[in-house]
C-alpha cells in the first residue's frame, strides 16, 4: 500500500473544501480525503471472504499432538466446533490425517485446519524419519504451484499450504535431543516452526525455565532459526512484540480435553491426585500463549512468511530445476543455481 | 525372638549345670534354632555389597530416583552434554560406588549408569556395551572362582537393573523390546513407568495393562517376585499380592524438600499441587523401594548367582569344552580357563598343581578300593 499523500495546502479556508459547507466559517477537515476508509472495505472483505490457517502438529509418539488439536478447537477459540468423540484416550495416529474445521466469532470466519502427523522416533533406527513429513509439506506447495502456473486459473487459490508447524519437544528437562535437532533443522528451512514442549505437568516451574534457557542456546548453536525469525522482522515496533515471544519459546503446554469443575466453573484440565492442572490457566501452563500466538496477534504474518518466503524459495528451486534441464540442453553449467539442502 | 530366648537359655545351662531338675524338658532342643543369629552376627560384621544398574533413556531422571531411594547425592559433579556434543556421544558404562551404613549394617553400593542409551537418531544395538559389561563381570568371577586364591573375590556382578520406560508412549518402543530381550537372561530386569506425575491415575492404569500385556506377548522374562510360604501370615500375603499387582512400578523421585501438609517431606512442587514423592496414593516409589531394599534385595543376589550366573557359567563351560574336543586335547577334571596372559611361571605353576591333583585323585581311589576289598 502507498503512504497516503495528505493534500494540506490544497484550499484556504475561505473557500468551501471538499466536504466544507461553511465557507469563513470554524476550519473544518478539508484535507481529509478518506483513503482512510480502505480500510474499512478491506475489512469487509476480509470478513466476508474468511481466513484459512494451517496448522500442522510433529513430533515423537505419545506427546500429546492429537489431544492439542483436541484442546484448541475446545478452548475459547470456539467452544462450538467441539469434536464428537466421547473417548477418554486417543488412539495413535497412524497417518497423515487433516481435519477442518469451519469457526465463526463476531462475524470472522475461519477455516483452521490441523494436519495430525503420526509420531516418529518409535524404530531403533530413525534416520531418515522426517522424510514422510518434508514430503508432505512440499507436496502442498507443489499443489499451489501448480494451480499458479495454470493456464486458467482459479479466482482464489485453495491454500494448503502449512502456514505453521507446532514441534513437540519431550520433556527431558535436560536438552535437545539429536533427533529433534536433525528433524528441526530440515523443517526450519520450508515451514515456519513455532516449538513447543510437550506434557510440560512433568516440569516445576525452576526446571521449565532451566529447559526453555537449554533449548534456545541449542537452537542457536545448531543455527535452527523458529518462528517468529529475526530476520523477517520488519520494523522496531515488530521487532519489540518479536523479541517478547522469543524470550518464552518454547511454550510450555499441556494439553486436555477433557472438562473438570473448578472452583464452580467448568475449565478443561487434567485432574491428578495432588491437584487440576488448568489448561487455560497462564500459572499453570502456556497453552493461552501459543493459542494467541497462533490465531489472535500472529496469523497474517504466519502466513505472509509463509508464502511470500518458503513458498517462493521452493517455487525458485522447483523453477530452476525446470531449468536446469533447459540449460544441460543448451550447455549451461548448473553451479551457479541455488542448490538448496532437503 | 524365641530363638534368642533360647540361646540364652542354652547358654544358662552350660554355665550352670547343677541346675538340671528344672531344665529336664529342654533335653529334647539341640539349639540350632540360633543358627540364623550366627549368620546374621556375621554378615553384619561382614557388611552386604549390591550392584544396581540404571538405564534408560537420558531425562527419565534416573539419577534423581537414584538419589532418592538411597538417600544420597551420588551425582553432585555430573556435567550434562548439550545438543551438540550429544550428537556424537556413544553408549558408555559409569560405575559411582558408595558406602551407606545404617543401624549397624553397611551396604557397599555401586550404581552402573549407561549415559547414552537410546539417544541417538540410529540406536542399532546400543544394548551392546551394556550386555558386554555384563558378560565381562560374569566372566571375571568364573576366572576368580576357579582361580588358586579364592579368598577375597570381588563381586562385580550386577544384581538388578532397574529400565525406565517413558511415559509419553502407548506401551513398549521397539528399543524397550530388545533391550529387554537382549538382557532378560543376564540380569534381573525390574521395569519402571519413569516420571509418573505427568499421568493421571486413570492413564497410569491403562499404561501398566498395556506394558504388562506386551511383556508377555514378547516372551520377556522380568523378575519375578517368589512366592510366598503357606505358612506366612495374610498380612505379608496381601502385601505381596498387592506388590504383584502393581508391576512395572510408576515412579517419581526428587532430590528437593518441600512442605506439604505442615510437613517436610520429598517432593515436586508445582504451581497446581505438590506431588509428594512417598505417598503411595502419588506413586509406587515406597512400594519399588520396600522391594529392592527392604525385603528383596537377598532375593535379587541369589536369583543372579543361582540363575543368571550359573546359566553363564554353563555356556562358558560348554564352549570350552566343545574347543578342547575341537583340538583333541584330554579333558581335565577340573575346567582350567585359558588365561588370557599365559605367563610361563603361572603355566608351570599350574601344571605342577595338575599333577598334584592327579595323584591325589589316583591316592584317593586306591584307598576307596582298599577300603572295598576291606569289607569284602
Amino acid at each position: 500500500m502507498s503512504e497516503a499523500v495528505v493534500p494540506d495546502n490544497m484550499m484556504s479556508p475561505a473557500v468551501g473544501g471538499l466536504y466544507g459547507e461553511k465557507a469563513g466559517g470554524p476550519v473544518v477537515d478539508f484535507s481529509y480525503v478518506g483513503i482512510d476508509a480502505i480500510l474499512e472495505q478491506m475489512r469487509r472483505k476480509a470478513m466476508k471472504q474468511g481466513f484459512e490457517l494451517n496448522i500442522m502438529v510433529v513430533g515423537q509418539s505419545g506427546l500429546g499432538k492429537s489431544t492439542l488439536m483436541n484442546t484448541l478447537f475446545k478452548s475459547k477459540v470456539s467452544r462450538k466446533s467441539v469434536l464428537a468423540t466421547g473417548q477418554e484416550k486417543i488412539p495413535k495416529t497412524i497417518e497423515i490425517k487433516s481435519i477442518s474445521h469451519d469457526i465463526e466469532e463476531k462475524g470472522v470466519r475461519m477455516k483452521l485446519t490441523v494436519i495430525d502427523t503420526p509420531g516418529f522416533g518409535d524404530q531403533i533406527n530413525n534416520e531418515n524419519c522426517w522424510q514422510p513429513i518434508m514430503k508432505f509439506i512440499n507436496d502442498q506447495y507443489e499443489a499451489y504451484l501448480q494451480e499458479e502456473i495454470n493456464i486458467n486459473r482459479k479466482k482464489r487459490i485453495p491454500d494448503s499450504r502449512v502456514h505453521c508447524c507446532i514441534y513437540f519437544i519431550p520433556p527431558t528437562g535436560h536438552s535437545l535431543r539429536p533427533l529433534d535437532v536433525e528433524f528441526m533443522r530440515r523443517l526450519s528451512k520450508v515451514v515456519n516452526i513455532v516449538p513447543v514442549i510437550a506434557k510440560a505437568d512433568t516440569l516445576t516451574l525452576e526446571e521449565r525455565d532451566f529447559f526453555k534457557k537449554k533449548i534456545r542456546e541449542d537452537l542457536r548453536a545448531n543455527g535452527i532459526d523458529v518462528y517468529p525469525q529475526k530476520e523477517f522482522d520488519e520494523d522496531t515496533e515488530d521487532r519489540m512484540i518479536n523479541e517478547k515471544i522469543r524470550e518464552m519459546i518454547p511454550f510450555a503446554v499441556v494439553g486436555s480435553d477433557q472438562e473438570y469443575q473448578v472452583n464452580g466453573r467448568r475449565l478443561l484440565g487434567r485432574k491428578t491426585k495432588w491437584g487440576t492442572i488448568e489448561v487455560e490457566n497462564i500459572a499453570h501452563c502456556e497453552f493461552a500463549y501459543l493459542r494467541d500466538l497462533l490465531i489472535r496477534t500472529h496469523m497474517q504474518n504466519i502466513k505472509d512468511i509463509t508464502s511470500s518466503i518458503h513458498y517462493e524459495m521452493y517455487r525458485v528451486r522447483r523453477l530452476n530445476e525446470n531449468n536446469t534441464v533447459v540449460a544441460h540442453a543448451n550447455g549451461i553449467p548448473e553451479h551457479h543455481l541455488a542448490a538448496h539442502e532437503m | 525372638m524365641d530363638a534368642i530366648m533360647l540361646q540364652e537359655k542354652l547358654v544358662e545351662r552350660l554355665l550352670c549345670p547343677r541346675v538340671r531338675t528344672a531344665r529336664q524338658k529342654e533335653k529334647q532342643y539341640v539349639g540350632f534354632a540360633t543358627l540364623p543369629n550366627q549368620v546374621h552376627r556375621k554378615s553384619v560384621k561382614k557388611g552386604f555389597d549390591f550392584t544396581l544398574m540404571v538405564a534408560g533413556e537420558s531425562g527419565m531422571g534416573k539419577s534423581t530416583l537414584v538419589n532418592s531411594l538411597f538417600l544420597t547425592d551420588l551425582y553432585k559433579d555430573r556435567k550434562l552434554l548439550n545438543a551438540e556434543e550429544r550428537i556424537n556421544q556413544t553408549v558408555e558404562i559409569i560405575k559411582h560406588t558408595v558406602d551407606i551404613e545404617e543401624k549397624g549394617v553397611k551396604l557397599k553400593l555401586t550404581i552402573v549408569d549407561t549415559p547414552g542409551f537410546g539417544d541417538a537418531v540410529n540406536n542399532n544395538e546400543c544394548w551392546k556395551p551394556i550386555t558386554d559389561y555384563i558378560d565381562q563381570q560374569f566372566e571375571q568371577y568364573f576366572r576368580d572362582e576357579s582361580g588358586l586364591n579364592r579368598k577375597n573375590i570381588q563381586d562385580n556382578r550386577v544384581h538388578c537393573c532397574l529400565y525406565f520406560i517413558p511415559p509419553f508412549g502407548h506401551g513398549l518402543r521397539p528399543v524397550d523390546v530388545e533391550f529387554m530381550k537382549a538382557l532378560h537372561e543376564k540380569v534381573n530386569i525390574i521395569p519402571l513407568i519413569a516420571k509418573a506425575d505427568c499421568l493421571t491415575p486413570n492413564e497410569i492404569k491403562k499404561l501398566k495393562d498395556r506394558i504388562r500385556e506386551e511383556i508377555d506377548k514378547f516372551g520377556i522374562k522380568v523378575y519375578q517376585f517368589p512366592e510366598c510360604d503357606s505358612d506366612e501370615d495374610e498380612e505379608f500375603k496381601q502385601l505381596d499380592k498387592e506388590l504383584k499387582e502393581c508391576t512395572p512400578f510408576a515412579v517419581i523421585g526428587s532430590n528437593t524438600v518441600v512442605e506439604a501438609r505442615g510437613q517436610r517431606v520429598r517432593g515436586r512442587l508445582y504451581p497446581w499441587g505438590i506431588v509428594e514423592v512417598e505417598n503411595q496414593s502419588h506413586c509406587d516409589f515406597v512400594k519399588l523401594r520396600n522391594m529392592l531394599i527392604r525385603s528383596h534385595m537377598h532375593d535379587l543376589k541369589d536369583v543372579t548367582c543361582d540363575v543368571h550366573y550359573e546359566n553363564y557359567r554353563a555356556q562358558c563351560i560348554q564352549e570350552m569344552t566343545s574347543k578342547l574336543a575341537q583340538d583333541n586335547r584330554m579333558e581335565s577334571p577340573i575346567p582350567i580357563l585359558p588365561l588370557s596372559t599365559p605367563d610361563v611361571e603361572t603355566e608351570k605353576l599350574i601344571k605342577m598343581k595338575d599333577e598334584e591333583l592327579k595323584r591325589m585323585q589316583e591316592m584317593l581311589n586306591k584307598m576307596q578300593q582298599q577300603m572295598h576289598d576291606k569289607d569284602q
